[in-house]
């Protein structure tokens, strides 16, 4: 068995130039703050697309990262807990596009499933169906919202076994769940690793296929 | 009593046995303080929670039990928790008997714009467009008039959309309306003291009178 424990700095180090990253977590629940430091403090690649649902908040790392001038897209739902995505919205350093909350997390399951995309009547009749095709069934307009993929996902969980069989806690699934399945090369930040066979595989969240690599924190 | 706890003890009582209801950040949250000791009913939260208890005491907080605001939370008994796919499926779905939700505007057609300010302040929509599409019951919460006194309550919106035909009854300090699809707004209740001619005068839009129109009572 391959085995998938390393260092939130390793793990860091596979971030380049231009890649696109998945972050969990909503608002600080379920955020995997010890890798998104690594990335601020041991990695400098730039030219970055961050996918997320709001950025974080001014207390998280992913302020930093925002703020440092190394993101140049960011698609999230909510971006009031960080005002600097805000600014960059505002001055148009970064491209920022907002998605409803449900389509966001869809178009990430869309990616992840292997879907051309979703059909969603959410966002007809607002700024939000600029630029998209619409489509009508039954009498009801929908928005074609198309997938998305990473190159990377950081996500966060309470607890993985060796396979890395994920399990989350409470409201900390959020966004971890669905971005596991949708980027090449998927972090998860653990409290918890354990031998296979100590989870109950009733209790799986996330199948170990989807993660590539571990980094245990605390 | 103030404006704000008085909008949110009058919209609990539209709260049935039962019913799944999701509340928005600020006032809405505030109806949860007022259910009616006689039902029992689910608060989801969009970040995964179906089932939001009351505030936990300090030693009890837990980062994987908080609200949509990032506020610690409590599970009530019979809560679940689930990833934020799941989440919208429950919102978009239908899933959700009433949602309450702030607004800056709201119009005849039931149209609402409650989500940004174009070259002022630019949040997010978050999950509110989705909860307005989806839920079978849309309650906004708001103030009559604006800080300054303009009214709220338009013939059309003039701020971006959330969504279009969504709005079904409106709480604020003044009046309870509710939004007759294809007939316009219908003024049910004023608060007591005042007269229809005042709330009115408060209200771009026209109002037509119920015929059982009677003082809001909370």
């Amino acid at each position: 068995m391959k085995n998938k424990l390393t260092t939130a700095r390793e793990a860091v180090g596979k971030v380049k130039d231009g890649d696109s990253i998945m972050i969990g977590g909503f608002l600080t629940g379920g955020h995997p703050e010890n890798l998104v430091s690594a990335l601020v403090n041991t990695n400098t690649a730039g030219n970055l697309t961050i996918i997320s649902n709001d950025t974080g908040t001014q207390e998280l790392s992913v302020y930093q990262l925002v703020k440092s001038g190394r993101v140049k897209h960011i698609f999230a739902s909510y971006i009031g807990s960080n005002p600097e995505t805000g600014r960059l919205l505002m001055t148009g350093e970064a491209k920022v596009q907002l998605f409803p909350q449900g389509t966001l997390a869809e178009k990430i399951r869309a990616g992840g499933a292997g879907l051309g995309g979703i059909l969603t009547p959410v966002g007809i009749g607002t700024v939000v169906e600029e630029g998209k095709k619409k489509i009508k069934i039954n009498d009801r307009e929908y928005l074609l919202e198309l997938p998305l993929k990473a190159n990377v996902a950081f996500i966060k969980a309470h607890k993985a076994d060796e396979t890395g069989n994920l399990i989350m806690n409470g409201s900390s699934r959020n966004f971890n769940i669905v971005m596991a399945t949708a980027a090449d090369y998927v972090v998860a930040e653990v409290e918890e690793y354990v031998k296979a066979g100590e989870i109950d595989p009733n209790h799986v969240n996330v199948p170990g296929i989807f993660v590539d690599a571990i980094v245990k924190v605390g | 009593m103030n404006n704000r706890e008085f909008i949110a003890k009058r919209i609990a009582k539209e709260l049935k046995d039962g019913d799944v209801v999701n509340l928005g950040i600020g006032m809405p949250t505030m109806v949860a303080n007022y259910i009616p000791k006689d039902i029992q009913i689910m608060l989801q939260a969009e970040n995964g929670i179906l089932g939001v208890g009351p505030k936990p005491a300090l030693e009890e907080e837990r980062p994987d039990c908080i609200d949509a605001g990032g506020n610690y939370v409590t599970a009530v008994k019979g809560a679940c928790f689930f990833d934020s796919s799941f989440s919208f499926c429950i919102i978009r779905g239908g899933h959700v008997d009433i949602t309450v939700l702030g607004a800056l505007e709201v119009d005849e057609e039931g149209n609402v714009a409650n989500w940004m300010i174009p070259g002022k302040k630019v949040p997010g929509m978050g999950g509110a467009m989705d909860l307005v599409v989806g839920a079978k019951k849309v309650i906004l919460a708001m103030e009559h008039v604006s800080k300054n006194g303009s009214p709220k309550i338009l013939k059309k919106c003039r701020l971006p959309l959330t969504a279009v035909n969504v709005a079904k009854t409106i709480v604020t300090d003044m009046a309870v309306i509710d939004v007759v699809p294809d007939k316009g707004l219908v003024l049910k209740e004023i608060a007591p003291g005042l007269s229809v001619e005042e709330v009115q005068r408060a209200t771009e839009a026209h109002l037509m009178i119920s015929p059982d129109l009677k003082f809001i009572e909370v």
